[in-house]
């Protein structure tokens, strides 16, 4: 059985890098008691599988993990995140986990883009916001991004879907809230299929001198029937993932 | 009180391994500053990933935040990148735990484990911003300690190092904790009278208080005291008992990748197998065997509470433990850990026995297995008392490769004394007998030769012994290469050590207090990190000896003659002086001695100096019989060369 898994990544253990993750989650669940099923074959590996990496230093509201349970695995998916929060490192929360429906998409095809928030570290709100503005007028943006080792020329254009500035607001629980912060924020929602849009690259973009500062995700999206939602949506309790069914106990026979 | 993070943060996105300096690991201590407790912080100056492994750190850590009167933090030699960071920007060495700045402890204390490092502990100090220099600190500036193997002779480092421990740490660290705490009861006024209370702790040497003075030919004359509060002579510290303690109770769990990255669970300190190379066993006497029961709960809860699906069993040479097979099979049988569990033997002894205890923990991902013969003929290692038979390890290999390994690691010294090409083209043909045997089971296998040149040791019978030059450890090298590529050996792999590398930690190995200025001449050029091969520079080190006056072979190369004074002499790992000398004449008479476990005592001076004896859980010899040692005792039945049915799934027959 499988149970999709959602959690944040937040302060100090933003540094990890996905690699560092994986193993993370593999201790984590073996100290929660938590067991996995593992591949076959001469070196067998806990079958987890993580969706789309998020670098090294980025902070994010919602990062997924899939879990091939164990057959023997005794824990119910409603109690899975509170089982789990206390084996995760300080900063990395289970958020909540739902089972996933046999033959689900996976993390990596199902997502269709992703929201981030971005520190822009050079100009002031007033000129990121004219850029804003310049970016989303613009038929394309041909940049020079490194994939696979060598340099290509792409256009960023079609994978932004939306671009803003924020506005700080001190309650806010995501960067908004942030004391210290050095720039403007800048709000952009980008697309991870066919192509995926880098944050570092929206910013190059933009205006190939400013720098990011610290970076969110706060959400990923995908579409089902058309509409977008997320995943595992958070805030409303009853709200259903588009893949689980709800309340499942995991008890694989 | 500086938080160091607000400043750090914005930088770590720009290093390399940023999650190096973030600390969070399961297990981590994120002490209050407490001006009641005495602020330890513990350096490995290397990097996080070969240091926060360290045992011996990890122990005197929780040991001392355990203390109501002490907090201990840890911190790690910050890679070159982040180096020039912290520079540019101001930001002083700092701890992973709070990243509270280093001077705000009350004690640095460095371990020390090799000589290559000593550039990294000027570095450390001078990114503290505290004084490198021991006299230059004032009574404001942490005090700035060292334990661990390489302080058996701290001389080279006494000009920088307020205090050095010996021996054992445990007991050791709140008696010093202690004094400190006193010494800032009564204002903490002035530097020296902490300094000579601690020359009061046993174990505890404060270099400063000690002058060391040079006869005409530039031999040392001696080193003695110069205050009444310092002994004449240091003693080592050991724990008599083991099972009295039982850390580290809660190992850190990294969260990034870093050596050894698994539970480790020591189950003896000590050997007596009396390698006549190996400093590590004769500094370590006597044997301190912690007991199965104690191993076998350790390794029990271990696992549970870390989530490690492996475990080392810890020692100078874990075959010998009296208690491996309890604890291995408890571990096996154990069905609480979750899931399957690995168990790793570092230290194997070479025989079938071993193979077979190797066979039965290696359920899974069976691929290598290590063995240590040290060197290529049965005359060699009489020399240096490794009495490995090629009996021995032949049956061990023939066995390895019976039961489905498909590569052996075969460890060898180069350079040791009275060698001749003959024993060093003795390790080819070895190799090249482990690949036969290999065919022999119908298997292609391969032999992986890791060569390292031989560097004398304080406190080991070859510490009179002249090291061999770069250009002869080279010359062998090439000897081993050259045999190898005559034999068409092409599965038989040679990897050595950069013998320029072996030079520079023989200089510092058995150095002086002269040595001082050129570790410091070499950090001002640039030296740290010198155990990485692209920061090592031979000429840099060579320079700073000519700057100095100081030649390197006359430290490296030249024999010593029982007269003289060793830079270590007023300090004790235990032994006699003499016993070392006599096993120096006997290794040259290519006589070897038994491991004393199971003979009468031979009156080294580690036991009956500290009134204390070897702690075996076991009266009989282990299964295996106490191989390499010429002692007739048996094998302890059966030698179980056939653990598995059948071989393990995936391995080509």
């Amino acid at each position: 059985m499988k149970v999709r898994i959602r959690y944040d990544k937040r302060g100090k253990v933003r540094f990890l890098s996905h690699r560092d993750l994986a193993r993370v989650w593999e201790r984590s669940l073996r100290r929660a008691g938590v067991r996995v099923a593992y591949s076959e074959g001469f070196s067998p590996r806990p079958r987890l599988s993580f969706g789309l990496a998020l670098s090294t230093g980025y902070e994010s509201l919602g990062e997924y993990l899939d879990v091939d349970l164990h057959p023997d695995a005794t824990v119910s998916v409603d109690d899975l995140p509170a089982v789990l929060t206390p084996h995760l490192p300080p900063g990395i929360t289970a958020q909540r986990a739902v089972v996933l429906a046999p033959g689900s998409e996976s993390l990596q095809s199902a997502v269709t883009s992703a929201s981030w928030q971005l520190e822009v570290l050079g100009p002031d709100a007033a000129a990121l916001a004219a850029a804003v503005e310049r970016a989303l007028a613009a038929p394309e943006l041909p940049i020079t991004v490194e994939r696979k080792g060598s340099d290509v020329e792409i256009d960023a254009r079609p994978a932004i879907v939306a671009l803003d500035v924020l506005p700080p607001e001190p309650d806010a629980e995501d960067l908004r809230g942030q004391p210290g912060l050095a720039g403007p924020l800048l709000g952009a929602e980008l697309a991870t299929q066919p192509r995926s849009l880098r944050p570092a690259e929206l910013l190059r973009a933009l205006d190939p001198a400013w720098r990011e500062g610290r970076v969110m995700r706060t959400h990923q999206w995908t579409l089902v029937d058309g509409a977008r939602c997320e995943p595992i949506p958070l805030g409303d309790p009853g709200a259903r993932a588009a893949t689980s069914p709800p309340h499942a106990e995991v008890r694989a026979s | 009180m500086a938080d160091v993070w607000a400043r750090l943060e914005p930088h770590l996105a720009s290093v390399q391994k940023p999650a190096r300096y973030i600390g969070c690991e399961l297990g981590a201590e994120v002490p209050a500053p407490d001006p009641e407790r005495v602020g330890w912080l513990l350096v490995y100056p290397d990097t996080y990933e070969i240091g926060l492994p360290n045992q011996g750190l990890q122990i005197l850590y929780e040991i001392l935040n355990e203390r109501p009167d002490a907090l201990a933090e840890r911190t790690y030699a910050p890679w070159t990148d982040l180096e020039a960071i912290m520079r540019e920007h101001d930001i002083p060495l700092f701890s992973v735990d709070t990243h509270r700045s280093a001077d705000e402890f009350d004690v640095i204390a460095f371990n020390l484990s090799s000589e290559l490092v000593y550039t990294n502990v000027l570095n450390c100090l001078d990114l503290a911003g505290v004084p490198i220099r021991s006299a230059d600190r004032a009574s404001h500036h942490p005090l700035v300690g060292a334990g661990g193997h390489a302080t058996y002779n701290p001389e080279p480092l006494a000009d920088f190092l307020d205090f050095v421990v010996l021996g054992d740490g445990e007991e050791v660290v709140s008696e010093i904790t202690e004094v400190i705490a006193a010494w800032r009861a009564g204002g903490r006024a002035d530097r020296r009278e902490v300094l000579r209370a601690l020359a009061g702790v046993e174990g505890v040497y404060v270099p400063s208080l000690y002058e060391a003075t040079y006869l005409p030919d530039g031999r040392l004359e001696g080193t003695r005291p110069i205050d009444p509060a310092a002994p004449e002579r240091i003693e080592k510290r050991t724990i008599a008992d083991l099972a009295e303690w039982p850390y580290p109770k809660r190992q850190l769990v990294p969260l990034t990748e870093v050596v050894h990255d698994r539970l480790n669970v020591e189950v003896f300190r000590g050997c007596t197998r009396g390698c006549r190379f190996c400093q590590a066993g004769m500094i370590t006497r006597p044997v301190r065997e912690r007991p199965a029961e104690q191993v076998t709960e350790m390794v029990r809860q271990g696992l549970r509470r870390t989530g490690y699906d492996e475990v080392a069993l810890t020692s100078l040479s874990t075959a010998d433990f009296s208690g491996i097979e309890d604890v291995v099979a408890a571990t096996m049988d154990d069905d609480t850990t979750c899931g399957d569990v690995s168990v790793s033997l570092p230290s194997l002894r070479v025989d079938a026995f071993t193979v077979g205890i190797a066979a039965q923990i290696q359920r899974a991902r069976r691929t290598g297995l290590t063995f240590a013969p040290e060197a290529g003929t049965w005359r060699m290692r009489q020399v240096i008392n490794k009495l490995i038979t090629e009996e021995d390890l032949y049956a061990a290999v023939s066995s390895a490769f019976s039961q489905g390994w498909r590569r052996v690691k075969l460890y060898f010294l180069t350079g040791l004394p009275t060698e001749t090409d003959e024993d060093t083209l003795g390790i080819v043909e070895m190799a090249q007998r482990c690949l036969d045997l290999a065919r022999a089971n119908g298997l292609k296998g391969s032999v992986t030769v890791s060569v390292g040149g031989f560097v004398p040791k304080a406190f080991t019978p070859f510490q009179w012994f002249g090291m061999n030059t770069e250009a002869e450890l080279r010359r062998k090298i090439n000897l081993l290469r050259d045999a190898a590529r005559a034999k068409k050996a092409s599965n038989v792999q040679i990897k050595w050590h950069d013998p320029r590398a072996s030079l520079v930690e023989g200089l510092l190995s058995r150095g002086d207090r002269r040595l001082g200025p050129v570790i410091e001449h070499v950090w001002r050029n640039g030296g740290t990190f010198q155990e990485w091969s692209e920061h090592f520079s031979l000429e840099r080190w060579q320079e700073a000896m000519a700057a100095h006056g100081l030649d390197m072979d006359w430290y490296c190369h030249r024999h010593r003659a029982e007269d003289e004074v060793l830079p270590w002499d007023h300090l004790s790992a235990g032994l006699h002086k003499d016993f070392l000398w006599q096993e120096w004449r006997d290794a040259l008479d290519e006589v070897g001695l038994e491991d004393c476990r199971w003979t009468p005592c031979y009156d080294c001076g580690a036991c009956t100096g500290y009134g204390i004896e070897h702690v075996v859980a076991s009266a009989v010899p282990p299964a295996g019989g106490s191989q390499g040692t010429g002692q007739d005792l048996g094998r302890g039945g059966e030698v179980p060369v056939t653990l598995l049915p059948r071989r393990p799934a995936g391995v080509a027959s």
